[in-house]
C-alpha cells in the first residue's frame, strides 16, 4: 500500500453552535483519489477548508506528509504547506475575480512566491499551464467572464496547479457545470493525476459524481462519515442505510432497470454517544451502534 | 413502456465539439464594457455633458465675462439684457459672472465633501469590514451614533466657533456624510472577502496587503465610485439648504445656495436672481445623479430594472 500523504484525527470545525464537522477521522493515501460525498450543507466544504488551513480548526489533528499542519507556523513552513496543497472551488463564477485576466489568475501564485526569472519566463509559465488544462495561449489576456463555465474551471486548475503541489482538495468542482462538460472536466483531473501523480480529495454531493474518479469513497451526513470503503466496496456492498438510499437515487443509464429504480428513503436515526466507527471488513468502516451496524450488516 | 429506438433514426449532423466550447468575441476588459454600457445610457451622456458645460464655465468664467464677481455696475436689480445676460442684483453686481463663481463655490463644497467621506469612509468601512468581530461591532455603533446628530446643529455649534466660511459647512457635511461610504465600503468587503477568489488567493499564499490591493479595492471600486457621484449633489444640495437659514458662505462669495436665498427676497421685483442660480443647483443636481444611476447600472446590468 501507498505511503499516507494526509491524517485527519478527530476533526472538529464547529460555527459557535453548529457544529458543522464533528469528529471525523481519515487519511488519504499517496496517488490516490478519496471521495468525499454527502448532502448540501453536511460539511464537506468545511472539511476541506479546513484541511488546507483557511479555517482555525476546533478540534482534532491534521498531519499532512508526517508533519502536524495546524497551529502557529513560521513563514517559511506555510509557504512550503502553500506550494504542496491547493483547492479547486466549486463556484467557477465566484472563484476568479472579474477584475483579472486569465493569465493575472493563473501567475497569482507564482507572483506571491516570486517563482520566476523575468517577465518572459513569467509568460512562458501562463502558457504552459493554459496549455496543460486544455486552452489556448492566447487565453491569457481574457478576463474570466469572457469564459464558460466548464473553461473558467479550467482556469482554477490551472492555478491550483501553478505551485505544482502533490496534493488537490477539490470542492465539487463538476458540480456547476453542465452535464455535457463534467466529463470533460472529470477526465482532465484524471489525466493531470495520471501525469503529475497527484492525490486528490475529491468532494461531491451525489455518489454518481464520484464514480469514475474514486479509489476509496468517504460518505458524511450531519457533520460526521457514516461510512468509509474502496469504491467498489460502496457500490456493491454498501452498509449504511445513508448509503444505500444515495446510492439508490443515483439515476441509472438502462432505461429499463430506471423504469424500475425505486428510491429507498433513509430515516435519520439518532446516533448516541456510543457510536463509533467499525471496521465490518477490512478498510471498510461504518460509523453506529454495535446493535446498528449488526443489524445493517447482516441485512 | 421504454421502446428501443432503431439506431437508423438518427441522423448525424455533425457539430464540433471542441468549437462549440471556443470563444467569439473581442477581448474587453471589465471597465471597457462598463464604459460601452454607460454610453448607451442617454440620460448619463446628457448628465456628463452639462457637468463638463458648468464645469468650463465656472473655471473660464473670468474670460467669458468682462465683470468680476463683486463688481458693481451702478445698474440695480436691472432685468437680463444683452450687457447682462442673467440681468443684475440689488447691489448692481451681473448675475451671469456672479452664478459661475457660485458654481465654483458649490461644485467645490460637494467635491471636497465627497472626498473627505471617500477618505474616512473607506479606511473606517474597510478596517471594520476586514477585521470584524468585536472592533466592527464598535466602529459601526459609532458610525450609528454619528449618523443620529443633526448637522443643523453642528453647524449652528460650529459658526459660534468658527468664522462663517467654507470651513464649518464642509466640516458639517462631513461630519455625518462619511457614515454612508463607510457602511458601503464595509459592506463590499463583507461580501468580497468571502468569495472563492479570495479564498483561493489565501491558499496561494497571499498576504492582506496582496488580498487588498488586488482583490478588495479592484471589486469595490465601482460601488465607491458610485457612491461619490451621489455624495456630490446631495452636498450641493444641503449647502442650499443650510444658505436658506442664513448659514451659507458670506457676503461678497456667492454660492448657488446664498445667490438663491437672496433672490428669493426680491422675487416679486427681480425674478431672475432666484431662477437662474436655482436652475442651475436643479439641472446639476440632477446631472450627478443620472452619472451616477448610469454608472451604477453599467457596472451592475444584472441589477437594472
Ligand atoms: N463560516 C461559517 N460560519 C458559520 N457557519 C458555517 C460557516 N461555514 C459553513 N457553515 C455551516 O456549516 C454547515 C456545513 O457547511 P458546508 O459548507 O461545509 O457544507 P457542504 O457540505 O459543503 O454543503 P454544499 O454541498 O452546499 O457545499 C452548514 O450548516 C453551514 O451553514
Ligand atoms: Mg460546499
Amino acid at each position: 500500500m501507498a505511503e499516507k500523504i494526509l491524517e485527519v484525527k478527530n476533526l472538529k470545525q464547529h460555527f459557535g453552535s453548529i457544529k458543522a464537522v464533528d469528529g471525523i477521522s481519515f487519511d488519504v493515501y499517496e496517488g490516490e483519489t478519496l471521495g468525499l460525498v454527502g448532502e448540501s450543507g453536511c460539511g464537506k466544504s468545511t472539511t476541506g477548508r479546513s484541511i488546507i488551513r483557511l479555517y482555525d480548526i476546533t478540534d482534532g489533528e491534521i498531519t499532512f506528509q508526517g508533519k502536524n499542519i495546524h497551529g502557529k507556523k513560521s513563514k517559511k513552513e506555510l509557504k512550503q504547506f502553500n506550494k504542496e496543497m491547493q483547492m479547486i472551488f466549486q463556484d467557477p463564477y465566484a472563484s476568479l475575480n472579474p477584475r483579472m485576466t486569465a493569465g493575472e489568475i493563473i501567475a497569482e501564485g507564482f507572483d506571491i512566491h516570486g517563482m520566476y526569472k523575468n517577465k518572459k519566463e513569467r509568460k512562458e509559465k501562463i502558457g504552459t499551464l493554459l496549455e496543460s488544462v486544455g486552452l489556448n495561449r492566447e487565453h491569457a489576456n481574457r478576463y474570466a467572464h469572457e469564459f464558460s463555465g466548464g473553461q473558467r474551471q479550467r482556469i482554477g486548475i490551472a492555478r491550483a496547479l501553478s505551485l505544482d503541489p502533490s496534493f488537490i482538495i477539490a470542492d465539487e468542482p463538476i458540480s456547476a457545470l453542465d452535464v455535457s462538460i463534467q466529463a470533460q472536466v472529470v477526465n482532465l483531473l484524471r489525466q493531470l493525476q495520471k501525469e503529475r501523480g497527484l492525490t486528490y480529495l475529491f468532494i461531491a454531493h451525489d455518489l454518481s459524481m464520484v464514480k469514475y474518479i474514486s479509489d476509496r469513497i468517504a460518505v458524511m451526513r450531519r457533520g460526521k462519515i457514516v461510512e468509509l470503503g474502496t469504491a467498489e466496496d460502496i457500490y456493491n456492498y454498501p452498509v449504511h442505510p445513508y448509503t444505500k438510499s444515495l446510492l439508490s437515487a443515483i439515476p441509472l443509464p438502462d432505461p429499463i432497470s430506471e423504469a424500475t429504480r425505486t428510491r429507498i428513503p433513509y430515516e435519520h436515526e439518532e446516533v448516541g454517544d456510543d457510536a463509533k466507527s467499525h471496521e465490518v471488513f477490512p478498510g471498510h468502516f461504518v460509523f453506529g451502534t454495535d446493535a446498528q451496524v449488526k443489524e445493517w450488516y447482516t441485512h | 413502456m421504454t421502446q428501443q429506438i432503431p439506431k437508423e433514426k438518427f441522423n448525424i449532423v455533425g457539430g464540433n465539439h471542441a468549437a462549440t466550447d471556443q470563444l467569439a468575441a473581442k477581448s474587453v476588459s471589465f471597465w471597457k464594457e462598463v464604459w460601452l454600457r454607460f454610453g448607451h445610457n442617454k440620460l448619463a451622456i446628457v448628465g456628463i455633458i452639462i457637468l463638463i458645460i458648468v464645469a468650463i464655465m465656472a473655471i473660464f468664467v473670468p474670460i467669458f465675462s468682462p465683470y468680476t464677481y463683486s463688481q458693481q455696475l451702478g445698474v440695480y436689480n436691472g432685468p437680463p439684457s444683452a450687457k447682462n445676460w442673467f440681468g443684475t442684483d440689488d447691489l448692481g453686481r451681473d448675475v451671469f459672472t456672479r452664478v459661475w463663481y457660485g458654481a465654483r463655490i458649490s461644485l467645490f463644497i460637494g467635491i471636497t465633501a465627497a472626498v473627505i467621506d471617500l477618505i474616512i469612509g473607506v479606511l473606517w468601512g474597510s478596517v471594520s469590514g476586514l477585521v470584524g468581530g468585536r472592533v466592527d461591532d464598535i466602529m459601526m455603533r459609532i458610525a450609528d451614533v454619528l449618523t443620529a446628530v443633526p448637522y443643523l446643529l453642528v453647524v449652528i455649534i460650529l459658526l459660534v466657533v468658527l468664522k462663517p466660511g467654507l470651513v464649518p459647512i464642509i466640516i458639517a457635511l462631513s461630519i455625518t456624510g462619511w457614515v454612508n461610504m463607510a457602511r458601503i465600503v464595509r459592506g463590499e468587503v463583507l461580501s468580497i472577502k468571502n468569495q472563492e477568489y479570495v479564498l483561493a488567493a489565501r491558499t496561494l499564499g497571499a498576504s492582506t496587503a496582496h488580498i487588498i490591493s488586488k482583490h478588495l479595492i479592484p471589486n469595490a471600486l465601482g460601488a465607491i465610485l458610485v457612491t461619490m457621484t451621489l455624495t456630490i449633489p446631495s452636498a450641493i444640495f444641503t449647502e442650499a439648504f443650510l444658505s436658506f437659514l442664513g448659514l451659507g458662505v458670506p457676503q461678497p462669495m456667492a454660492s448657488w445656495g446664498t445667490m438663491a436665498s437672496d433672490g428669493n427676497n426680491a422675487i416679486d421685483t427681480a425674478p431672475w436672481r432666484l431662477i437662474f442660480p436655482a436652475v442651475l443647483i436643479s439641472i446639476t443636481i440632477f446631472a450627478f445623479n443620472a452619472v451616477g444611476d448610469g454608472l451604477r447600472d453599467a457596472l451592475d446590468p444584472k441589477l437594472r430594472k
